[in-house]
């Protein structure tokens, strides 16, 4: 496995829990990179039951939101099964606001999460 | 009656989003000085954020000959923050819903959805290139 400069990478069973090294998702270069990451663990990995964690991150940003639809686009086209969790209140209403909480399968912990693959 | 601003800034910057990144920083840490909850504190960053980028990304198309002109000012309950580029502008009227169904799955064009959606006021001039964003301090207990 590549080292991973954004994301933190661990193995619960047959899901890959993913955490984010940066509390503010916010700068282009950081997005891309975050991305890039993100996507090769579906695209050369083939890692089919990934679960984002949340907990670390306190802001994110339209363009970060746009990172993670097309990793949603990426893991249905691969056929696997994307889910979040640990969301605080002010980013769930981000993506409450943009219906984006019924694009994305968002559980409140990530034990509810693991429980629901 | 006119308002009683308390703090003030007065920028112009090129399209750098490092540049626009430490007006932000100056404008939030004037905030949390102020004690403005933190919903409020995060409800001025989304915005801020979502208009610097679309100033320096869409309106000046990242032309560091071109500048953003960011004005602040926080009374003891209310924040008025100005973003003026030098770009062409938009019809923010124009803007699709992004929640609809056949553009929830795009990746882009949330940003003036969120700006008022978390800010009390948002008013874009004529041109579309000049945007007012204006928040009223939370009680405590108040939502967003």
């Amino acid at each position: 496995m590549p080292p991973f400069r954004r994301l933190e990478i661990n193995e619960v069973g047959d899901v890959t829990v993913v955490r984010f090294r940066d509390h503010k998702i916010v700068e282009d270069i950081n997005i891309q990179e975050l991305g890039s990451e993100m996507f090769h663990l579906i695209e050369v990995e083939n890692r089919d039951k990934l679960l984002l964690n949340f907990s670390s991150v306190d802001f994110l940003s339209s363009a970060a939101l746009g990172k993670l639809i097309t990793l949603d686009k990426k893991m249905k086209a691969h056929g696997g099964t994307l889910k979040l969790s640990n969301i605080r209140p002010e980013i769930y209403e981000v993506f409450a606001i943009t219906r984006l909480n019924r694009l994305f399968d968002i559980k409140d912990d990530e034990a509810d999460a693991l429980a629901a693959f | 009656m006119s308002e009683q601003w308390i703090w003030r800034c007065d920028h112009v910057i090129p399209s750098d989003t490092m540049a626009a990144r430490r007006v932000l920083d100056e404008v939030l840490q004037a905030l949390e000085s102020q004690h403005w909850q933190q919903r409020d504190v995060f409800s001025v960053h989304l915005a801020m954020e979502e208009a610097l980028v679309n100033a320096i990304h869409h309106g000046n198309h990242l032309d560091t000959a071109k500048h953003v002109r960011v004005i602040c000012l926080v009374s003891p309950d209310r924040v008025r923050i100005e973003i003026i580029d030098e770009g062409g502008g938009f019809a923010p009227a124009a803007v699709p819903d992004p929640t609809c169904p056949e553009r929830l799955h795009t990746c882009c064009g949330r940003g003036v959805m969120l700006m008022k959606a978390f800010m009390s006021r948002v008013e874009f001039s004529s041109v579309g290139n000049h945007v007012v964003l204006e928040k009223d301090r939370s009680e405590a207990g108040q939502s967003l």
